[in-house]
Parts: C-alpha cells; sequence; structure tokens
C-alpha cells in the first residue's frame, strides 16, 4: 500500500511539475464557464431548468475532454521509464508490475477528479446563481461527475497499455493520439455512414446498439443522456440514447474501466526491459 | 549458506543467438568481483537474469537461497543500471525518497543516502540540471538503501572523474565489509584491478577465465617486461650481460616468461653497482584480458 502511494505522490509530482495538473484544471473550468454562460439561450421554451441544460452540452463536451486529457497523461507512464533507462530498476526493485501501474492510476486519476470537481462546480455555481429551478439538475450533474472519472480511468488505462506497447514516448503519443481520433471522432461518423447506407436494415437494428456500448465514449454518452432524459437536447449518434435501455449503458460505463485496466496490465506484464 | 549469488550452468538464448553458455559462478559474502567483457559478451544480459528481469533459458540461479526476481531476491538485491537518467522533473532528494519508501524503508534517510554519494548541497535542486556524474551517483545512493546483500552494478562509474571513482570504490569497500556481496561490469581495467577481490571474464556468452588477478596472471603465462636504467656508461655491460635486451631511451628492456622472472633477477642483481634502477612490470589486465579473450574466441 505504502509502495502505491508513494509511486502515486511521485507521479502526482511530475505532473504538477510538467503542468498537467494546470493544463486539466483550466482546460475543464474555461470550458464548463463558457458552456454553462452560453448554455442560457435554449433555456426559454424548454421548460427544462438551467443546470439541466448545461449538464447536457458537459456531457458532449466531456466524450471529447476527459479521455484527450487521460491520454495525454498516461502516454509516457511506461515507454518514459524504459527511455529513460528507470524501468528496469523499477522492477528489480520489490514491487510488482500492479502496483506500480496502480500507483501512477491513483495519481492521474486524482488529477482528473480534480479538474472535473473544478468545471463541474463551476458550471453548478453559474447554473444556481442565475435560475433558481437550477436544484433540479444536480443529480444529472452528479451522475456527470463520476462517469467522468470512469470514462478518464478507461482511458488512463488505454493510454498505459499503448504505452507498454509501444516502448517509446513518441511512438506511444501517436498510438495515443490515434486511438483517441479514432474512438471519439471517427467511430462516431462511420456509424453515422453506415446508418445512411444501410438505410433501416439490419446494421441499424442489430449492430448499431452494440456498437454504439461497445465504444466506451459513447456509452458514456448514451448514458448520461438515457439518464437525465435530455436526448432532445442531444444531436448525432447521441439521438439513438431512446432506444437503448439505461442498464446496458450502465453496465459499459462501469465495465470499461477493469477492462482497460486488465489491458494495460497485461501488456505491462509482457514488457521485458 | 555459504554464497550470495549462486549460477550453475546458466544458459540464455534469444532465437537462435546464444547469448549465455553453460555459466558458472558463486559470490560468497562480502566477496568484491568484477565481470569484464567485450560489448556484447553477455554481461548485462547475465545481470538481467540475476535481476530476475528475463528469464533464463536453462541452468539455475540462486540468490540468498531464493529465486531471481522472487520477493525475497528483490528485497537483497540493489541494482545500478548502465546509463540511468532519472525523471528530470524530481529532485535528487524526492527521487530516493520514492525509493526508499519502495523498500520499505523511511524516506527520512534520502538525505543521509545522498551526503554519502556527495550530493547533499545539489539534493533539492531538480534532476534535470544535474551532469552525468551526479546522476550516477543518484543511482549509486538508490544501490545503498537498506543494506542489499547483493549489489549488482553495470558500468557504475562510467561518467565520473578519477577522485569521485576513488569515493565510490571506498563506499563498495565499506559495504564489503559488513558482508554484502558485489559484481560489477566494468570498462575501465585499472581500477578492477586495483579494486575488486576476483575477476570473471566473459566472451561470447562464455567464462572463459575467472580468479584473482596473480591467479589469472600465473595461467596466462605472460612474459614480464623489465626496465634496467644502467649508470653512466655502463649500459653495453649490461646490454652484455642481459641477451635479448633492448636498448629504448638509455633504458634496458627486455622480456622474459614467468618462471625465468626469478633468475632473470638474480642476474640483474649480481650486475651490483652498474645498475641504477629496476623496474618489473606484471602484464597487465588489458593484457590478460585480450589474452582470455582471444582463447575463449578459439
Amino acid at each position: 500500500m505504502n509502495r502505491i502511494l508513494s509511486t502515486a505522490g511521485t507521479e502526482f509530482r511530475i505532473a504538477l511539475r510538467n503542468r498537467w495538473v494546470a493544463i486539466a484544471l483550466v482546460l475543464m473550468a474555461v470550458f464548463s464557464l463558457v458552456l454553462s454562460l452560453a448554455g442560457s439561450a435554449p433555456t426559454g421554451g424548454l421548460g427544462v431548468d438551467r443546470l439541466s441544460v448545461t449538464v447536457a452540452s458537459l456531457t458532449s463536451l466531456s466524450v471529447y475532454l476527459i479521455p484527450l486529457l487521460a491520454l495525454l497523461m498516461s502516454f509516457d507512464a511506461i515507454a518514459g521509464e524504459s527511455e529513460r533507462g528507470t524501468l528496469s530498476l523499477l522492477l528489480a526493485y520489490p514491487i510488482a508490475r500492479e502496483e506500480i501501474l496502480l500507483g501512477k492510476l491513483v495519481a492521474h486519476l486524482a488529477i482528473l477528479t480534480l479538474a472535473v470537481l473544478l468545471g463541474h462546480g463551476l458550471a453548478a455555481g453559474v447554473a444556481i446563481a442565475t435560475d433558481e429551478n437550477a436544484l433540479a439538475g444536480l443529480p444529472a450533474l452528479f451522475r456527470l461527475s463520476w462517469s467522468s472519472v470512469l470514462l478518464g480511468a478507461t482511458f488512463l488505462g488505454a493510454g498505459y497499455a499503448l504505452s507498454a506497447l509501444s516502448r517509446r514516448p513518441s511512438g506511444a503519443a501517436g498510438l495515443a493520439i490515434g486511438l483517441w481520433l479514432g474512438l471519439v471522432v471517427l467511430y462516431d461518423l462511420a456509424l453515422l455512414s453506415a446508418i445512411v447506407a444501410d438505410n433501416g436494415g439490419w446494421f441499424t437494428t442489430d449492430a448499431f446498439p452494440v456498437a454504439l456500448l461497445a465504444n466506451p465514449a459513447d456509452a458514456f454518452r448514451l448514458f448520461n443522456l438515457t439518464a437525465s432524459g435530455a436526448t432532445a437536447a442531444a444531436a448525432g449518434v447521441g439521438g439513438a440514447a431512446d432506444a437503448i435501455p439505461l442498464w446496458q449503458s450502465l453496465s459499459s460505463v462501469l465495465i470499461w474501466p477493469f477492462a482497460a485496466l486488465a489491458l494495460a496490465a497485461a501488456a505491462f506484464r509482457k514488457v521485458t526491459p | 549458506m555459504t554464497s550470495t549469488l549462486k549460477i550453475s550452468a546458466l544458459t540464455k538464448r534469444f532465437g537462435d543467438l546464444a547469448a549465455l553458455g553453460g555459466v558458472s559462478l558463486t559470490v560468497a559474502p562480502g566477496e568484491r568481483v568484477a565481470l569484464l567483457g567485450h560489448n556484447g559478451a553477455g554481461k548485462s544480459t547475465l545481470m538481467k537474469i540475476i535481476l530476475g528481469l528475463i528469464p533464463a533459458t536453462g541452468g539455475e540461479v540462486t540468490i540468498c537461497d531464493a529465486a531471481p526476481g522472487s520477493p525475497a531476491a528483490r528485497r537483497a538485491v540493489a541494482y545500478l543500471p548502465e546509463n540511468v537518467a532519472f525523471h528530470p522533473a524530481l529532485t535528487g532528494e524526492e527521487q530516493i525518497r520514492h525509493y526508499l519508501s519502495l523498500r520499505g524503508e523511511s524516506p527520512s534517510l534520502a538525505m543521509g543516502l545522498l551526503e554519502k554519494v556527495g550530493l547533499g548541497q545539489a539534493a533539492r535542486r531538480r534532476i534535470g540540471t544535474y551532469s552525468k556524474g551526479m546522476r550516477q551517483r543518484v543511482g549509486l545512493a538508490q544501490a545503498l538503501i537498506g543494506n542489499p546483500r547483493l549489489l549488482v552494478l553495470d558500468e557504475p562509474t562510467s561518467g565520473l572523474d578519477p577522485v569521485s571513482r576513488r569515493e565510490f570504490y571506498a563506499l563498495l569497500d565499506d559495504l564489503a565489509a559488513q558482508g554484502a556481496s558485489i559484481l560489477l561490469s566494468s570498462h575501465a581495467l585499472t581500477e578492477v584491478e586495483a579494486r575488486t577481490d576476483r575477476i570473471l571474464i566473459l566472451s561470447r556468452g562464455r567464462l572463459v577465465a575467472e580468479g584473482t588477478l596473480s591467479d589469472l596472471r600465473r595461467r596466462a603465462d605472460l612474459p614480464v617486461t623489465m626496465h634496467v636504467t644502467a649508470r653512466n656508461g655502463y649500459a653495453p655491460d649490461i646490454a652484455r650481460a642481459l641477451p635479448g635486451a633492448i636498448l629504448v631511451d638509455g633504458a634496458l628492456h627486455l622480456t622474459c616468461a614467468q618462471t625465468e622472472k626469478l633468475e632473470t633477477l638474480g642476474r640483474i642483481a649480481g650486475l651490483g653497482d652498474k645498475v641504477a634502477d629496476l623496474e618489473v612490470l606484471p602484464p597487465s589486465l588489458e593484457d590478460l584480458y585480450s589474452h582470455f579473450s582471444q582463447q575463449g574466441a578459439q
């Protein structure tokens, strides 16, 4: 336990000095503030409180931002140690590989959690200050907060796995950006074009929901939109939220962090220094 | 338990390449052993197997009665990799505090360790500002944590200046005196000569020679060189008395086999006042090293 905490403390210090903490906090704060201030426009006729609308916007933002931050923090975790020559030293110490991973995860997840809490706190503050009904949106915001942290854990795990696979920080960075583009940007585009081409056939009815649940970013968006009943405010593939039951997207959100970390541990076990 | 490290018939293959072939050796408590070999001779591979970082293909390794890589073995062994560079964003003190925690020791011991390796002044500066020699000292400081039973040091003095090297070997002497075993590899043969109890020469994955320096000298049976300086005008007399001697810069150089050494010395002593000075140069470690490496290659 001590070894994990010491690793986490060291990693947190490194992230602080490398400005990752500042970058994550500022990004989340700025985007959350912008969204909560700009979110006032559509409230008028919808009869929804202001915070609920902000949560819908924050959901769309988090799908992009949280995986990006997580991958940026994690791609160097193993490849960097390998390049500096400290990996063989670390593995000669009485510490298990899983403990090394867990220590890094604790530090990186703490930073993401801080960023999420700051951003969401600011958003809630703005909404409640300007709309007395905004308290009704707090459960949705809380749901968004913890599922954002889980989404972060998933992509941290994926980043560690890529870091272990590529061995060089430059290679790991390339893979991380590739994964982000693939899962967060291109995946949805590919699904949409497949649906258009399919024109209401087997793909749309059977394969499409499974494909959405298989992608942790899409599952995260589905879960938050379904749970808050905000599908009306959603666009793109988020509009499919009605068709997929809540328990399915919730399961995906809960299972992915563990799957990604198991993947990372398996990739790290294969590394010979 | 008699030996800290025991290796028998160790082999390691990387695909078709035999990196180590049938290496056997033991290191006793308090013994300082130097591992010599060309680049690619298998030194680092041998060390990584001892540390449990890579598995052996065949043979057996035990460290303090434990298998390499087991928790007990990892607690007993300290390691200094070649060319290690710690994270530039951390200070020397923070890095050592972390390594202390990993070994279950109190982080407050960090400053003492850093002072021991001469980094007390720089402990609160970031490692990114350190020179190569200073980074190597951080590596040494972490290897001293927790009284290890066996220290595995890969090129530990590379990047250190001569004064630092002497201080470093003094540290190793202290550790060995307390019963720690030391296995180090080095390219600086002259320092190994003076500072280790036993030398192992590895060539193409095989142990071609093992023993103390004088053992190896006797076995190699390389010729001894003597430099005789004559008093003014007596050089021709001495040259006549010592067949085979060559005059170089006013001194007579001659070589003889180990077995003829005493006889030759007797003859020189018999020349009495004609000799101003005499120097006996045993074969250097470089000579021994190339002798055994070539022998191993055949």
